[in-house]
């Protein structure tokens, strides 16, 4: 199973690289959404420092939606598919792999935005609350990718795939947005929160990765069949 | 899969008494509501929005269980059947109307008791996430792919929608708080609520299950006409053709037609 999540892992971030669509496209509108919300509100007066870990995941949960896209269109076009289901790799690993190269792509974007997010926004950066936005930062990322991989699957084939996908995906890592966010703000220590805060919102982004890759695993198996 | 039984038409015996029994609770409901029960101390008429806000919300938890359970029962391989598909599209739509219900009626009465249609407090936001789950849950049903693999996708989406509910929940509440507790039911609290209240409470409760039981019933056997249509339709389109074309009954391939369009 593992052997399989690394092939199609390594598959996955390969055709990336060669494409070039994450770093010429998704993460310049990353940057364009980092851009617009200094438009919204007004930069003066500290509201964007203040929301600053808020706006950071809502940056990452739109590009997670444009990642998912792309994850499941490099498996829908040409008959990949067909192929993917003919090499007979195990259904759990291609759900491994597939929700591993989506982590890495989102950990990379993470760390850009997340020095735009510094710079941009005057956001600060955390001293003692390091460890604890690394842990958020990481279970976030496993559960966004799992949930973000699944959904991809159920929604995949579809001519309606562009809307629906966002429909389904986002009210469904709204706790992750809420746990991330808060960790992320106790961590810098904006609006009054401390360290220890953070840490059972850590514990709840845990709870959400590990419930999220154990459906996974076990969905799609059928989820492959009929893809 | 199994084989689609033919139906004609959705009502039933049973269905009918059902039907009776629940335009009787809502006649009782709202005799309770309107007429019998007290003004509250506090919140004058308002109080009487709650008994269609909370059996609206009951129903609302009820129906996104049901979904969930009929989800995993067409999972699993042994109990896969058409008809648990049916069940769980059946009560997921009337979850969706009693969820909107819920909200609404609770925006009004929050209006008028709290001073706010809206506040983000744990279980208004919830309920609203499970609102926008649930709807994302209809829209992999109206997919265009066939039958069985859109069954398949929804009783995924369905079940994992449901597995969901639990973490949101946990992530508002510690988010804020400010809802009212389930206060009726906590002893430690000693709530002394007027017993005609307490009863139309219940009257409500009921009398919404009633109207459950009844819309599920029918609109199980609408999905099952639904797909009885799809699958007899072509048949029935070719007797039909034949019967312009003049070709009686007699005739060998339009009889045959005509009897397998019939069963």
């Amino acid at each position: 199973m593992l052997r399989a999540a690394r092939l199609v892992a390594s598959k996955d971030l390969r055709i990336e690289a060669r494409s070039r669509v994450a770093t010429n496209q998704v993460l310049p509108f990353a940057f364009l959404v980092l851009v617009l919300f200094a438009f919204a509100l007004d930069p003066d007066r500290g509201v964007l420092r203040k929301a600053a870990p808020g706006l950071f995941w809502i940056t990452v949960l739109f590009t997670l939606v444009l990642g998912v896209q792309r994850s499941v269109s490099i498996e829908t076009e040409d008959g990949a598919s067909d192929a993917l289901r003919l090499s007979g790799l195990e259904p759990a690993g291609v759900f491994l792999g597939k929700a591993g190269a989506l982590a890495v792509q989102l950990a990379v974007l993470e760390l850009v935005l997340g020095v735009g997010v510094a710079v941009l926004y005057d956001a600060g950066t955390p001293g003692a609350g390091v460890l604890l936005a690394l842990a958020a930062g990481v279970a976030a990322t496993i559960g966004l990718a799992a949930a973000g991989t699944l959904y991809g699957a159920l929604s995949a084939g579809q001519r309606v795939r562009e809307t629906l996908l966002p429909l389904l995906l986002l009210p469904v890592v709204a706790p992750v947005l809420i746990g991330a966010t808060r960790s992320f703000e106790a961590a810098l220590g904006t609006s009054g929160a401390s360290t220890a805060d953070g840490w059972p919102w850590v514990g709840l982004l845990t709870v959400f990765g590990l419930a999220y890759s154990a459906m996974g695993l076990l969905a799609f198996g059928p989820l492959l069949e009929d893809a | 899969m199994s084989t689609t039984p033919t139906v004609t038409s959705t009502g039933t015996r049973a269905s009918r008494i059902m039907g009776i029994a629940a335009l009787v609770g809502i006649g009782w409901l709202l005799m309770f509501g309107l007429v019998l029960s007290p003004e509250d101390v506090n919140q004058g008429n308002y109080a009487r929005l709650l008994y269609i806000h909370v059996p609206s919300a009951w129903l609302a938890y009820l129906s996104f269980f049901v979904t969930a359970m009929a989800s995993a029962l067409y999972l699993w391989k042994r109990t896969r059947s058409a008809a648990w598909d049916r069940v769980a599209g059946a009560s997921a739509e009337i979850g969706v109307v009693f969820t909107g219900l819920a909200l609404i009626t609770g925006m009004v009465w929050g209006k008028a008791v709290w001073g706010v249609y809206w506040t983000w407090d744990a279980r208004l936001t919830s309920t609203a996430l499970l609102f926008v789950l649930f709807l994302g849950y209809l829209a992999i049903r109206q997919l265009d792919a066939p039958p069985d693999v859109t069954a398949k996708r929804a009783a995924i989406a369905g079940l994992i929608a449901f597995v969901d509910v639990p973490i949101v929940h946990q992530s508002v509440q510690w988010w804020r708080t400010l809802h009212q507790e389930a206060s009726v039911l906590r002893q430690d609290l000693k709530v002394e609520m007027d017993g005609l209240m307490l009863f139309s409470l219940f009257v409500g409760v009921v009398a919404f299950s009633l109207v459950y039981v009844w819309l599920m019933l029918h609109r199980t056997r609408v999905g099952a006409m639904e797909q009885a249509l799809d699958d007899k339709g072509l048949e029935l389109a070719i007797a039909e053709r034949h019967a312009e074309a003049g070709l009686t009954p007699a005739d060998p391939v339009a009889a045959g037609a005509v009897v397998d369009g019939g069963h």
